[in-house]
């Protein structure tokens, strides 16, 4: 399943948040493109837990290299949630 | 910053150097969170005291070896005063033995407290710090980090992991807004100072003098301001000039 459009709107919030240019964050981009750090991982996964009730931890976002695979874990744990 | 909006602020350890802090903050006008383990008696004076002078104090039991009753303390202080926006790391133990004499439990024992207990405090308000976009940590050291005391290898070995601890977590968060130093006082006219027995005399600080509970605490309350946005990661030394003596 995709990710929710609200969700989509709530991690790309976060990522510029996080000092990511807005008009970059696209499925192909690579975090380490946008300058995400392992801190801003750590503090996405927070927010998705704290406020959007997405049970997911820092390590499943170990494997990602792009924004879109991101979303995919974040759709994945979204659903199991 | 207004004053509401910087939260309120979290000491831990209610006597000596802790009950300066306290006193300093609260007439900075910050809500305070005095905790302490077993010195409930003196804890509530000086919440007495506090509140006496118009400031918004709570104090709450805190062992900082039990991840529970850490978390039980910064939920309360948050709950009854906010945000925890400064967190001042201070309680600590001494367990003075030779080294060669010392048994390990005692040493591990004082590196539980000091350091493994700071960091649980650490972690407990680091995350919404890092959310929050500020912050300030300040863990109180020792000059027995930078300087040989015998009979206080535990200690010394203590507040000097609580140096690189500070600078770790500095650069970690430094991009958020969140600032973590160290104060590091000398020889401090504290109760703990003389159940220490140190035999240090204080002849031999350059100052000819012990300092003041208030001195050190001084030194907090910079580092939990505002102004002191640009400073982290550094360990501000308070020992009359002991250290390099």
């Amino acid at each position: 399943m995709p990710l929710s459009e609200e969700l989509r709107a709530r991690v790309t919030d976060s990522l510029v948040s996080f000092g990511a240019d807005r008009d970059l964050i696209a499925d192909d981009t690579t975090l380490e493109e946008l300058d995400i750090d392992s801190l801003d991982v750590a503090e996405l996964a927070e927010m998705l837990r704290e406020e959007c009730e997405v049970a997911v931890d820092v390590k499943d976002f170990a494997e990602c290299v792009t924004v879109g695979e991101a979303f995919a874990v974040i759709a994945a744990r979204a659903e199991g949630s | 910053m207004p004053e509401d909006d910087r939260g309120s602020a979290l000491v831990t350890g209610a006597t000596g150097i802790g009950a300066a802090v306290a006193r300093a903050l609260a007439s900075d006008g910050w809500p305070v969170c005095v905790t302490y383990r077993t010195h409930e008696q003196e804890a509530a004076a000086l919440r007495g005291e506090l509140i006496a002078a118009g400031a918004n104090v709570i104090i709450t039991q805190l062992d900082v070896t039990d991840e529970e009753s850490v978390d039980r303390a910064f939920t309360r202080a948050e709950q009854e005063l906010g945000p925890i926006g400064a967190l001042v790391a201070n309680a600590g133990v001494l367990a003075s033995d030779l080294a060669v004499t010392q048994p390990i439990e005692d040493f591990a024992a004082v590196l539980e407290t000091n350091v493994v207990g700071t960091q649980r405090c650490i972690r407990r308000v680091l995350m919404p710090m890092v959310r929050a976009r500020r912050g300030r940590i300040v863990l109180i050291g020792s000059v027995a980090a930078q300087k040989a005391v015998a009979g206080q290898a535990a200690y010394g070995a203590s507040k000097a992991a609580l140096e690189g601890l500070a600078r770790s977590v500095a650069v970690e968060v430094a991009r958020r807004g969140v600032t973590v130093n160290v104060v590091a006082p000398g020889l401090i006219d504290t109760e703990r100072l003389h159940e220490a027995n140190t035999g240090f005399d204080p002849a031999l600080v350059p100052m000819r003098r012990l300092g003041a509970p208030n001195e050190v605490a001084a030194c907090v309350r910079f580092l939990v301001s505002e102004e002191a946005g640009y400073v982290t990661g550094a360990v501000l030394t308070v020992d009359g000039g002991l250290s390099f003596a």
